[in-house]
């Protein structure tokens, strides 16, 4: 198995606010990993470090062997270009969409491509009606995105990050602002990319995801891993008191079986 | 109120206000065009965190912004040259006071519609690889402008009319062709009115027009 992103000792703070705490994580290619925790335990700075829409206080992050920016006497230098490329490397979904509102569809998913890559045209129209496909909304092409629903919004910026051929795909809450029915369809295209063999990095609430989808959960508690295993054992029978709270609280209002 | 008003020599002298008329256009034209797109240069410059380029945007927006274009005109017509050894033309120092009062303006139009792009846009570009620049031109701009579209308008409009400040140096536009009738032919009850109905004239259906575009952009929004 490659190792396709890998973190070591990774360190986060904003002033005097240690997010992260000294991360290390190895994921695999073809591995879907989901991200558990509470508000302010740091899953979404952990992956907003991977492909640094932050960039770490201290640590390191290895893309596919290769270690990002440059260690300088100790203390890490990185290029805006060098982020830029990395960036390009790995897909991002957000929780808010973020679709470019003047934009048609179409042109939403083959802008990275033009304007990043630099793909012809033609090329890029293909590619996009491609992934527009992949994601059941071939049809929606020509649309602004004010026209779609949520959970097509949410699939068009699936589609747009899979348009660059990422290595990796990071899921930053993608469901967390989606009305309830709009939740099944965003997750039915996450886990078909998952059986289709792209590794992902997920943060969610959605423990049913965790445990039907992921191959490993890690629980993240006040910036450290404080927990982590196969969903099935670690959702089930959780080892530590912290953790239990979490799962409870998250099943609190469960329908009765 | 019985004063008998007297159209047929305005008539008469039509190519005296046309040759203003030509001359009220150049003006607004070159004072748009530099100080819009002036305008943006330093509006960016303005809303970019490095301060070697903030901070002189700023001073130059807080310089322009409260000196009257009026005075800015005639510095540059009579101090300007005195200073620099270098003459300026009515036209030049009329064209310096209000392109640099309308940069200074429009940037600060400009700086408001890139803030008020929401921070999501700039994450979304920046994820898929773009640089600040790549983000800025295809992502934040578009919805910027989009956005100030009503705000510019206005300017422009405060653009076309300021362009009569020009004649307290004698540049050659409407108002000053006006008054060169209105001494000639002592009506200057006909001559100014006159410039008023030109102004009205040219600008009100002009101003129409930008608003259908208005409502014709902000649809594809919806």
């Amino acid at each position: 198995m490659t190792e396709l992103v890998k973190v070591k000792n990774l360190h986060k703070s904003f002033g005097t606010l240690d997010v992260l705490k000294g991360i290390n994580l190895t994921v695999e290619a073809g591995e879907t990993v989901v991200l558990l925790g509470s508000s302010g335990s740091g899953k979404s700075t952990l992956l907003r470090c991977i492909n640094f829409m932050e960039t770490p206080t201290e640590g390191r992050v290895y893309l596919n062997g290769e270690a990002v920016g440059d260690d300088v006497n100790g203390k890490m230098r990185y290029k805006e270009a060098d982020l830029c490329k990395l960036r390009s490397r790995i897909g991002m979904v957000f929780q808010h969409f973020n679709l470019f509102p003047h934009m048609s569809v179409l042109q939403n998913v083959m802008e990275g491509q033009i304007t990043v890559l630099g793909r012809r045209q033609e090329e890029a129209k293909d590619k996009s009606m491609a992934q527009l496909q992949r994601v059941g909304l071939a049809e929606k092409a020509s649309e602004y995105p004010s026209r779609l629903s949520g959970g097509q919004k949410q699939r068009v910026a699936i589609a747009r990050a899979l348009a660059m051929d990422p290595e990796v795909m990071l899921f930053d809450e993608v469901t967390s602002a989606l009305d309830p029915e709009l939740v099944g369809e965003v997750l039915k295209t996450m886990r078909q990319l998952a059986e289709e063999g792209m590794t992902m990095i997920c943060v969610t609430h959605e423990l049913g995801f965790a445990y039907h989808v992921a191959n490993r959960v890690l629980f993240l508690n006040q910036g450290e891993i404080h927990e982590e295993g196969q969903p099935q054992a670690l959702l089930k029978t959780p080892k530590t008191q912290r953790m239990r709270e979490f799962l409870d609280g998250h099943a609190l209002f469960k329908l009765p079986e | 109120m019985d004063y008998n008003w007297d159209f047929a020599t305005l008539f008469q002298n039509w190519r005296v206000f046309w040759i203003g008329l030509q001359g009220t256009l150049l003006m607004f034209g070159v004072t748009a065009v530099l100080g819009m797109s002036g305008g943006l240069v330093i509006g960016i410059m303005r809303y970019m965190k490095t301060p070697i380029l903030a901070w002189p945007a700023r001073a130059f927006v807080e310089i322009f912004r409260n000196v009257p274009v009026l005075v800015q005109i005639i510095w540059f017509y009579y101090a300007f040259p005195i200073l620099t050894g270098v003459e300026t033309s009515p036209f030049l120092a009329a064209v310096l006071g209000i392109s640099l009062n309308t940069m200074a303006f429009s940037a600060e139009i400009y700086r408001a519609g890139i803030q008020s792009v929401e921070k999501g846009q700039w994450e979304a570009g920046k994820a898929i690889g773009m640089s600040f620049a790549q983000t800025m031109r295809r992502i934040i701009l578009p919805v910027a402008l989009k956005r100030v579209l009503p705000a510019l308008t206005n300017r422009g409009i405060e653009v076309f009319k300021m362009s009569t400040l020009a004649s307290v140096v004698a540049y050659v536009e409407t108002l000053n062709q006006a008054k060169l009738i209105a001494d000639l032919n002592y009506n200057p009850i006909e001559s100014y009115t006159a410039v008023a109905v030109i102004f009205f004239v040219v600008l009100y259906p002009v101003v129409q027009a930008t608003y259908v575009i208005e409502r014709k952009l902000s649809r594809s929004d919806q």
